[in-house]
Order: structure tokens, then C-alpha cells, then sequence
């Protein structure tokens, strides 16, 4: 039966199918075709699409400091990822993210490992978890404000939310301990929770099979939602259904290769034996590259977007007072709050500028007033050197007085002994002529 | 800076992940037909999907009457190839251009194409939203020009110029088997020629810089037959054994897929087998941006200012770009500080519970007001 309205489209039937097309088939009908179309290239076109756009995926790592989660790393990504090992001194638990570019073929992915540094390295530990849940609100609201923005561009945003969380978990073999259940319960909600079994050389077989079970059970037993594998794809339900059974995967790391027989492979040598990482005989690690890269990967990115981020928008947006308002006002709702919000921004601006405006003020006058006095300084200081000047000036006058004075008197007494010379030399002369006479 | 990886990790399987998605949840496309009566839409539309998607109008036995008003009437169906399920939503305009004033027949075109936009922005500022917003909105207008093998019209010059600005428009000759191959070229060039010289900018644009040069060699093939000559046709024949789509004349038969008779294999590996992602990808990111944008905008004037009677130009002082090349980082565009709206924060205080505005702002309850169209 086709439907048709007077004036628009079908409506479409509502409701939360994931699938949207089972909900319509009552609507309209399916058609045969006549003759090939040619929409079966579609996938094709959707992911050549999305392929040249490239991909993005964020892991985050928690767990205590040394247990392998940079190791752990290089080994899945076969890659150095040249992370220094951090000391245990740290005051706080902080998050460090690195981004890489990887390719492999033609496809590109950004991937951003973001690790939990500190973690458990504190005496109290109460707020170890913190700083990651900030972190990744932090990331959900960096997306909603630039989905809230009036003019966007989502497909080139650099999606940052963290779209799987691997829990290290520590090898003793007794279960988990309280900080892993205290964070574990105050994240799953917000992201996706692989718990791993770190080091999982230390345990034996038997001792991890126990051991994985204890996990499982306190996990059920506290309601920490860990992430499940989907299982509604035929294609892939079945091996998500038994990797579901495997959970937590014991994991060995390493990026040292030993020479086995006539290959290398990666393994951790001991006096005792050799651990090899890829063989799944000896840890999970296959497991977990197989579930987290080859098969789920695009699953763990939906589930973040679809699941995790509305969640946090619906909160928040409720928080921020929106209502959804049946006969569209929600719109509105939206914008006044913008307005305000608007406002208030503008408000303080504007009161920043005041501030700023009145401090330049003072720093004004404190700057003329100091001119002011280096000013009277230096015409102090000018005064004094005029009236040193001269006194000195004064001081050689009467020096040079004195000097002429000298001179005048030199000159006089050098005239009056001339005369004197002179006139002695007359008496002379005199005196001789009448000597002559009296002979 | 890539880094260098030094074994197979098994990346490129995101690309099968990504298929295995796409066909567990179905595609979605809407084509719009927009044309006087007559045209051969419908059969166009039939012979493109291989399936009877559009009801025919007319009729032999009914008279086909000319609707009052222009009517827009939509079906859907969900067609099926090699285990793709498409749900094509096909949207017929009849009465249009068949009225002696035809002055304003492109509103109740415009104005469902925006309605369908205010519906997937209205799912999508809803705080509580569903999974996958059912997508409504018109991927591809399809307009069909008489052959009249002169030139556009001005009614088609004047229609072709609002819908650009709105959605992707592909222009098509219509029943160009009345044309001769040289009357159809020249045909062709005045077309061109006019659409170069009222500025209307026709699917595909070429400046994408996104794409590899493949595709923008592709699509400069592609503009330069625009538009496309098409005959529509459902009915077999027998040509030279084989059985063919075609209309059977008393001088011959005109094949719908022959190359050497009309171009609607251009048109249909155009729109169904190599563009049909992209126009959904342009319909989403650029002109539902657009009117998002436009529309936000608006909604900020309290009261509503109109925004202007002339359609806005794509290249209008605000930087809005209606192509698809990326949109600079508005952290950056300090002149345009306010037109983000201010981030939202947090707030410690009590939540401020905010009333929708009361019943004399009729703002909201319409797209944008006819004075914008």
C-alpha cells in the first residue's frame, strides 16, 4: 500500500530502531526490479568516502604505573611509540595524549593513545579516577560545542572522544582490587570498558582461569557495564559471542623479537622458557587485537557516538535547563539560553574592558608622577652642577688673579733689579776709570 | 609525520567494518522531479530505478487535470540489489509551470525542500534523539527543460536560480528524441551559455578541493554534457535480437540506453552508480549547513528581522561558502565572534528553566518566512 500526503513526506514510523528500515516495511512497499540499477556499488561509494577522509580512533589506557600499557601498545600497533617509562613520584593522576598518523594500504587512521599517568601511585587514592572522567567529559564537550555552533563543520573535526578504555588489571591472581572497582564503576557509563589481564606471564593457566572468573563475577556483582561484543551481525556474531566468554583477555606485551625455529616472533625470553605474544596458547593477545582492530573497531566508534555522547548531551543539555518541548519550541529554548548566555559573556567583556581600562588609568598617573620627580631630580642636579661650575669658575678667576698679580710683581722687582744691576755696573765702571787716573 | 608501522596490524579492515555497517543499515535517497506536465518525469523516474516508483499522472482513459495549486507528492519505496536495500523516496511536483502566471511557482518548491530541512534540524536539537535521524531531506533535484531548442525560459532561468541555492539541481533536456544531434548541441551551448550567465551553480560543482583529481576530471566531463539529453522509456523491444528499453517510432526505435540516442546512461551512472554518496554528502554538509546556519541566525534577531527579499547570494558577506571546501576554524574568525553564540559552560547555579516563547512570536513554527524565498 503506498502512502502519500497531501502536502510532505511519509511520516516515518518511530521509535529507536537501530535499523530504521524494518520499522517501514508495513509503510511502503518493496519493489522488484525489472533490470540492474546499479546502486550495489553504494558500499562502494560510502567507503571510498569515508576512506578519503580518513579515520580517527582514541584509546585510553588506565592502569598503575609499569604494568605494560606502553608496551602493550607497541605490541598491537607493531610500532615505537617512544613513550620515556614514567617514575612513581607523580602527586596527581594526570592523562597525556600523543597523536599518531598510521597507514596501512590506503587507509589512514589518526590514532590518539591517551595514558593514565600516576594512576595508583598516590597514597590516598580516592580521586584517582578524577582526572580521567574530567578528561573525558572534557572531549564529549569539545564535540558538543562544536556540534552546538552556528556555523560548523563536523566532518572535518578531529573527533577526540575516547572511543575505547583497555582497564589494566593487576596479575595477582586474588581478583580485583577496590581502586580498579571504584573506576571501573565511575567510567562505564561514559566509555567503553575492556578490562585486561596485564603481565598475564605471571599466572598459570589454571590460576587464570580462576582468576578470569573471579573478575567477571565481582564485575556482575558491583553492575560495572563492561563493553560487550556485538552480536547482532551475523557475519560476525558468532566469534563476538565466544570473545565475550574470553573476557578479560590476558595480555602479554613485547616488542622483542626471538628467533623460533626459522621465524621471528615477538616474546618475552625467561630462564625457563620463552612467552610468545602471537601464540594463543600462551596469552590472549591475538584475542584482543582481533576484537579491539579487525572486527570492532568501527563498533566501539559508533557505540561511543551513539551511546556514551548522547548520554552526556542529554544530561547536559537538561542541566542547562532545554526542555524538549513537543510543539517545537525547543528551538527557541535553545536560542534564549544562547542569548543569555550571550549576554552574560558580552556583560563581562565589557567589565574586563572597565577593569582594564581603569588600571591603565593608574598605571598612567603612577608613570606621570614618576617623570615628574626624575624630572625635578635632574633639574636639581643640573642647578647643582651650574653652581659647582661656577664656584670652580670663580676659584680659577682668582687663581688667575693671583697668577697676574705675581706676574706684576715678578716684572717689578725684575725692573728694579735691573736698575740696580745697572746702576752697580755704572759705580763699577766709575770706580775703575778713576783707578786708571791715579796711576 | 606518518608513523611507520612494522607489521600488519589489520587497520585496513576498518574499510570492511565500515561496508558490513552500510549494509546492515540500508540506504536512504530522495529525488526530486521538478517540471511542467507532460515532460515524461515519471518515466523518467521508472526507467532510472527499473521499477515502477512513480505513479503516472496521466492516464489514457482519466483527463489529466491541472492541479489549482502546484502539489508536492511523495513516495517511497524500498528497492533491492545484490542484498543493498535502498529506500528511494521519489517527490513529483505536478501543476507546476502549467498555469498561465507562473510568477512565484517555485515557493511551495522551496519551501518543502526547507520544510524537510526543519524537520532533521528539529530531530537534531532535540535532547533526547534517536540513533539514526530518518533523512528526508531532497538529495537531488532533478529539472527538466522542454526542448525547445532555443534557449532557457525565463521561467526556468528564474526557478533553476532559487533551487541552486537550496539543493542540488541536475537540468535535463526532456524528451530529446524530438531533437536532431545538431539542434541538441546547439541546444546544449545556449543552455550553458545561460547558466554561465545568471551565475547557477548546477550539480556537480567543480571546485570540491577534497577531491582527488580523478573525480575532478570526472566531474568536468560530466559539466560539460550538462545537461543531460534524456528519453525515458518501460516498454521492451526487440532490437537486432536483443530486447531493449525503448520508444518504438514509425521511422525506428529509439534505445534509452544507447549512447548514440540519448544520454541517460550518463545520467543514471551519474546519480545512481558513482555520485549518489556525494550528493548526499554535499545536500548535508553544505546546503543543510547553509540553512542551519541561516536559520540559527534568524532565530537570534529576537524579534525576527526579515533577512532580506533577495534569495541570498552563496558568497554573501558572512563567509558562508556553500561549497563544499573546508570551513576555516571559527576560533579564528575574530570578526565573527558572535556568530558561534558564546560556548556554553557549565553552570553551578540552578539550571534556568526556560519557557518557549509565548504564542504571539510565530517565529518558529514555519521555515523561513516567504519574504526569504
Amino acid at each position: 500500500m503506498v502512502k502519500m500526503d497531501g502536502d510532505g513526506v511519509n511520516n516515518v514510523a518511530s521509535g529507536d530502531h537501530y535499523d530504521y528500515l524494518d520499522g517501514l516495511s508495513e509503510e511502503m512497499r518493496n519493489l522488484g526490479l525489472t533490470g540492474h540499477v546499479g546502486f550495489d556499488s553504494l558500499p562502494d561509494q560510502l567507503v571510498n568516502k569515508a576512506t578519503n577522509q580518513g579515520f580517527c580512533f582514541n584509546i585510553l589506557c588506565i592502569g598503575e604505573t609499569g604494568i605494560g600499557k606502553s608496551t602493550l601498545m607497541n605490541t598491537l600497533f607493531n610500532t615505537n611509540f617512544e613513550n620515556e617509562p614514567q617514575h612513581h613520584n607523580m602527586p596527581g593522576v594526570k592523562l597525556k595524549a600523543n597523536t599518531y598518523e598510521l597507514q596501512e594500504s590506503n587507509v589512514r587512521l589518526k590514532l590518539t593513545i591517551v595514558d593514565s599517568v600516576g594512576f595508583g601511585d598516590q597514597i590516598n587514592k580516592e580521586d584517582s579516577f578524577q582526572p580521567i572522567v574530567e578528561y573525558i567529559n572534557q572531549q564529549f564537550e569539545n564535540y558538543l560545542q562544536e556540534e552546538l555552533k552556528i556555523c560548523r563543520s563536523l566532518f572535518n573535526y578531529h573527533d577526540t572522544r575516547i572511543h575505547a578504555c583497555l582497564y589494566f588489571i593487576s596479575p595477582t591472581g586474588h581478583g580485583l582490587k577496590s581502586l580498579d572497582l571504584l573506576t571501573m564503576k565511575n567510567l562505564d557509563n561514559k566509555v567503553n570498558i575492556i578490562p585486561v589481564i596485564a603481565k598475564a606471564d605471571i599466572i598459570s593457566k589454571s590460576e587464570l582461569h580462576k582468576f578470569k572468573i573471579k573478575i567477571m563475577n565481582e564485575l556482575v556483582s558491583s553492575g560495572v557495564q563492561i563493553y560487550q561484543f556485538p552480536t547482532d551481525d551475523e557475519t560476525v556474531a558468532e566469534v563476538n559471542a565466544s570473545m565475550n566468554s574470553h573476557l578479560p583477555f590476558a595480555v602479554v606485551g613485547s616488542t622483542d623479537e626471538i628467533k623460533l625455529g626459522n621465524k621471528m616472533v615477538k616474546a618475552r625470553q625467561y630462564p625457563w622458557g620463552t612467552v610468545q605474544v602471537e601464540n594463543e596458547n600462551h596469552c590472549d593477545f591475538v584475542k584482543l587485537r582481533e576484537m579491539l582492530v579487525r572486527v570492532n573497531m568501527e563498533d566501539l566508534r559508533e557505540k561511543t557516538h551513539t551511546k556514551h555522547y548522547e548520554l552526556y548531551r542529554q544530561s547536559k543539555l537538561t542541566e542547562m535547563g532545554f526542555m524538549d518541548d513537543s510543539t517545537g519550541g525547543k528551538n527557541f529554548s535553545l536560542q534564549e539560553v544562547y542569548e543569555l548566555k550571550r549576554n552574560e559573556h558580552l556583560n563581562e567583556l565589557q567589565k574586563k574592558e572597565d577593569e582594564m581600562r581603569q588600571m591603565f588609568v593608574l598605571r598612567v598617573k603612577d608613570k606621570e608622577g614618576e617623570l615628574k620627580k626624575s624630572e625635578k631630580e635632574l633639574h636639581d642636579k643640573f642647578d647643582k652642577l651650574k653652581k659647582m661650575h661656577g664656584e670652580e669658575k670663580k676659584k680659577l678667576e682668582d687663581k688667575k688673579k693671583a697668577l697676574q698679580e705675581e706676574i706684576l710683581a715678578f716684572d717689578k722687582r725684575k725692573q728694579a733689579a735691573e736698575l740696580q744691576h745697572q746702576a752697580s755696573k755704572d759705580h763699577m765702571n766709575q770706580s775703575q776709570t778713576k783707578g786708571g787716573k791715579k796711576k | 609525520m606518518k608513523t611507520h608501522l612494522e607489521g600488519y596490524v589489520g587497520i585496513d579492515t576498518l574499510t570492511e567494518q565500515i561496508r558490513k555497517k552500510a549494509l546492515r543499515q540500508g540506504f536512504e535517497f530522495n529525488v526530486m522531479v521538478v517540471g511542467g506536465a507532460g515532460l515524461g518525469k515519471s518515466t523518467l523516474v521508472n526507467t532510472l530505478f527499473k521499477s515502477k516508483v512513480s505513479r503516472r499522472v496521466c492516464h489514457p482513459e482519466e483527463e489529466y487535470k491541472t492541479p489549482k495549486t502546484i502539489e508536492i507528492k511523495s513516495i517511497s519505496h524500498v528497492i533491492e540489489e545484490k542484498g543493498i536495500r535502498l529506500q528511494l523516496t521519489i517527490t513529483d511536483t505536478p501543476g507546476f509551470g502549467d498555469h498561465v502566471d507562473n510568477s512565484k511557482c517555485w515557493q511551495p518548491i522551496m519551501r518543502h525542500i526547507n520544510d524537510q530541512y526543519e524537520k532533521y534540524l528539529n530531530e537534531e536539537i532535540s535532547i533526547k534523539r534517536r540513533k539514526r535521524i530518518p533523512d528526508t531531506r531532497v538529495h537531488c533535484c532533478i529539472y527538466f527543460i522542454p526542448p525547445s531548442g532555443h534557449s532557457l525560459r525565463p521561467v526556468d532561468i528564474e526557478v533553476m536560480k532559487r533551487l541552486v541555492q537550496v539543493a542540488n539541481v541536475i537540468p535535463v533536456i526532456a524528451k530529446s528524441d524530438s531533437l536532431t544531434e545538431e539542434e541538441r548541441e546547439a541546444f546544449k551551448q545556449r543552455i550553458q551559455k545561460d547558466l554561465e550567465a545568471n551565475e547557477i551553480r548546477v550539480y556537480p560543482t567543480v571546485d570540491n578541493a577534497d577531491n582527488d583529481e580523478d573525480e575532478l576530471g570526472n566531474n568536468a566531463k560530466i559539466k560539460e554534457r550538462i545537461p543531460f539529453a534524456v528519453v525515458g522509456s518501460t516498454s521492451q523491444h526487440q532490437v537486432a535480437g536483443k530486447s531493449v528499453l525503448g520508444r518504438k517510432t514509425r521511422w525506428g526505435i529509439v534505445e534509452v540506453e544507447n549512447e548514440a540516442h540519448c544520454e541517460f546512461i550518463h545520467l543514471r551512472n551519474m546519480i545512481i552508480r558513482t555520485h549518489l554518496q556525494d550528493l548526499k554528502e554535499v545536500t548535508a554538509q553544505v546546503h543543510y549547513e547553509l540553512y542551519r546556519h541561516k536559520r540559527l541566525e534568524t532565530l537570534k534577531k529576537l524579534p525576527l528581522d526579515s533577512v532580506g527579499s533577495a534569495p541570498p547570494s552563496p558568497n554573501d558577506a558572512n563567509n558562508i561558502t556553500a561549497t563544499k571546501t573546508p570551513v576555516p576554524n571559527n576560533n579564528n574568525n575574530k570578526q565573527h565572534a558572535n556568530n558561534n553564540g558564546s560556548p556554553l559552560k557549565p553552570s553551578p547555579k540552578t539550571p534556568t528553566v526556560v519557557k518557549p516563547i509565548d504564542a504571539g512570536n510565530h517565529v518558529g513554527q514555519q521555515a523561513l518566512s516567504e519574504s526569504q524565498i
